[in-house]
């Protein structure tokens, strides 16, 4: 049973890994852009549902129905300005730009909220939860949110496999000139790409504040998970994020059983373990790598 | 002959310190094939390139039915009726054979191609248009290439290196189509290593040697030799023009 314990934790916290890694994904397969700034703009994403919707009069818990929409719109205007005259000078240069994002976001936080912890209120939910069996408590918000990731992975698989603007996006991650030569304008599709993965990685820091308290330099912490959950699962495929999401969340879950200090490391050594024996991750192409 | 569709006055572009293209004017009209032809590194495929807008040009107009193009990017060409056939096929390897298509014809003109169109030019299409791109034999691919600049309905189409690694029979197929898009109005400009098949197929024929015109004419008007001297400059063996000439 303690077994059993181990595992539905490891899935609900890896649902929200895959919510937080996905758009890292998705940017990375388009433009090829690592977007350092990933577990930032999360961050700015919580703090903006906790500081700046109450204004608006929306209560916290209903926050990321506007704070995802908005920061698809931040997204694309970042993408179409500072991310894409990055791409165009060369690709090392996308990694300097969003490192220096990064920077300038955690210290603007400290600087305007404070070292201080905070947190999503959402009320009396937060200590609800299922209790099945003696031992095994399933939070409701930990649910919801991994619903939530399935949710939006599987929006997501059905608009790139289906919708024309998918085609697009896949087309352009394929051969962006080739895309232009097929009357394509490449910039766009590129900032519609990073729109979804800004509003994704809203709701993955808003999900992030509702079950943990956070801080400016949050960030850090939770990108590097998104990048083990991204290079577990494959790079370029949705449903492998959501796998490597739910492995890292076993195998932290798991080292934390062994002992509490241990949590992080087994999800490395997991991470690495992916790497040496299968560096394509559990459901990436080969071809991706190169 | 129909109206001027493509006109291109003076054209000189750069790869850094290297000038690619020296100079260069031709014109294309509607329903007629222009092929452009020169040994490896004259320049073709980086004037064809320009002409799709995938390069700057230092110097010079390319003006496409009396308006100047000069400065708009590859997708606004396409869009106006000017679509390339890039060099190694360049398909969406990761999409199907319909998805290409459609990717095409995504923002296409009004005219007479459209995919069904194309499923009727490639009989073995419409049976395989969920297979991805990566599956097909070059050849295959080549065709869909083709098919993916078409649906877009361009009123010029620059075809670049049509033949390269292709077999025979294969080629044979590819440029027995060209009749039937031409009969449509569209204007092509050909780039093509082969001599003999791009002359072939050609209304008037243009050669190109360092990134300068070295000759251009009907292939009535040209002889054997006169394309060889200007493909090859000055004097070659004759034997070496035997190996590079199939």
């Amino acid at each position: 049973m303690i077994w059993l314990n181990v595992i539905i934790q490891g899935v609900l916290v890896g649902g929200f890994y895959a919510l937080f890694a996905c758009g890292l994904s998705l940017m990375f397969g388009v433009m090829r852009v690592i977007n350092l700034a990933h577990g930032d703009m999360a961050v700015v994403a919580a703090y903006v549902a906790v500081f700046l919707t109450p204004h608006a009069h929306i209560p916290e818990v209903w926050a990321f129905v506007v704070v995802a929409p908005l920061f698809g719109l931040v997204g694309y205007v970042v993408q179409r300005t500072l991310i894409q005259k990055s791409i165009d000078r060369d690709p090392f240069t996308t990694l300097l730009v969003t490192f220096g994002l990064s920077v300038i976001i955690e210290n603007l936080l400290l600087e305007v909220y404070s070292s201080n912890g905070q947190i999503v209120n959402i009320g009396e939910l937060i200590v609800k939860s299922w209790h099945p069996e003696a031992i095994i408590y399933i939070s409701y918000v930990s649910l919801a949110v991994l619903a939530a990731a399935v949710a939006v992975l599987a929006l997501l698989q059905l608009f790139l496999s289906r919708s024309g603007t998918g085609r697009l996006i896949r087309a352009v991650a394929d051969d962006h000139e080739a895309a232009q030569l097929s009357g394509t304008n490449y910039r766009h599709i590129f900032g519609i790409a990073a729109a979804i993965a800004f509003a994704t990685v809203a709701l993955a820091g808003i999900a992030f504040g509702m079950m943990t308290e956070f801080a400016p330099t949050s960030g850090g912490i939770n990108l590097l998970f998104a990048f083990e959950t991204v290079v577990i699962g494959g790079i370029g495929s949705l449903w492998g994020t959501l796998v490597g999401g739910i492995a890292l969340g076993i195998a932290q879950q798991f080292g934390a059983h062994v002992n509490p200090e241990y949590q992080v490391l087994f999800g490395n050594i997991l991470f690495l373990v992916v790497l040496a024996v299968r560096p394509q991750g559990l459901f990436g192409k080969k071809t991706a790598l190169s | 002959m129909g109206e001027t569709l493509l006109e291109i006055h003076d054209l000189t572009v750069y790869h850094g310190q290297l000038c690619a293209v020296d100079g260069v004017s031709f014109k294309v009209d509607a329903g007629e094939v222009l092929t452009m032809v020169g040994a490896n590194g004259a320049g073709k495929s980086t004037l064809l390139r320009t002409v799709a807008g995938l390069h700057r040009q230092t110097r010079g107009t390319v003006t496409f039915k009396g308006a100047e193009v000069t400065k708009l990017a590859p997708q606004r060409r396409v869009r106006l009726g000017i679509s390339l056939v890039p060099e190694g096929r360049r398909l969406f390897s990761s999409l199907t054979l319909e998805e290409n298509l459609q990717v095409g014809a995504h923002h296409a003109n009004k005219g007479p191609f459209n995919i069904d169109r194309i499923y009727e030019l490639f009989e073995w299409m419409p049976g395989r248009r969920r297979q991805r791109a990566w599956q097909f034999s070059g050849g295959e691919q080549q065709a869909i290439a083709i098919g993916r600049a078409l649906v877009a309905n361009p009123q010029v189409l620059l075809l670049d290196e049509l033949s390269l690694g292709l077999a025979p029979i294969v080629i044979e197929r590819i440029y027995a189509l060209l009749p039937e898009i031409v009969a449509q109005g569209v204007g092509i400009l050909l780039v093509e290593q082969d001599v003999t098949l791009g002359v072939g197929v050609a209304n008037r024929v243009h050669c190109l040697l360092e990134g300068k015109t070295a000759l251009t004419g009907t292939p009535e008007e040209l002889s054997a030799e006169q394309i060889e001297q200007a493909y090859f400059g000055g004097d070659m063996s004759v034997a070496s023009a035997h190996d590079e000439q199939p």
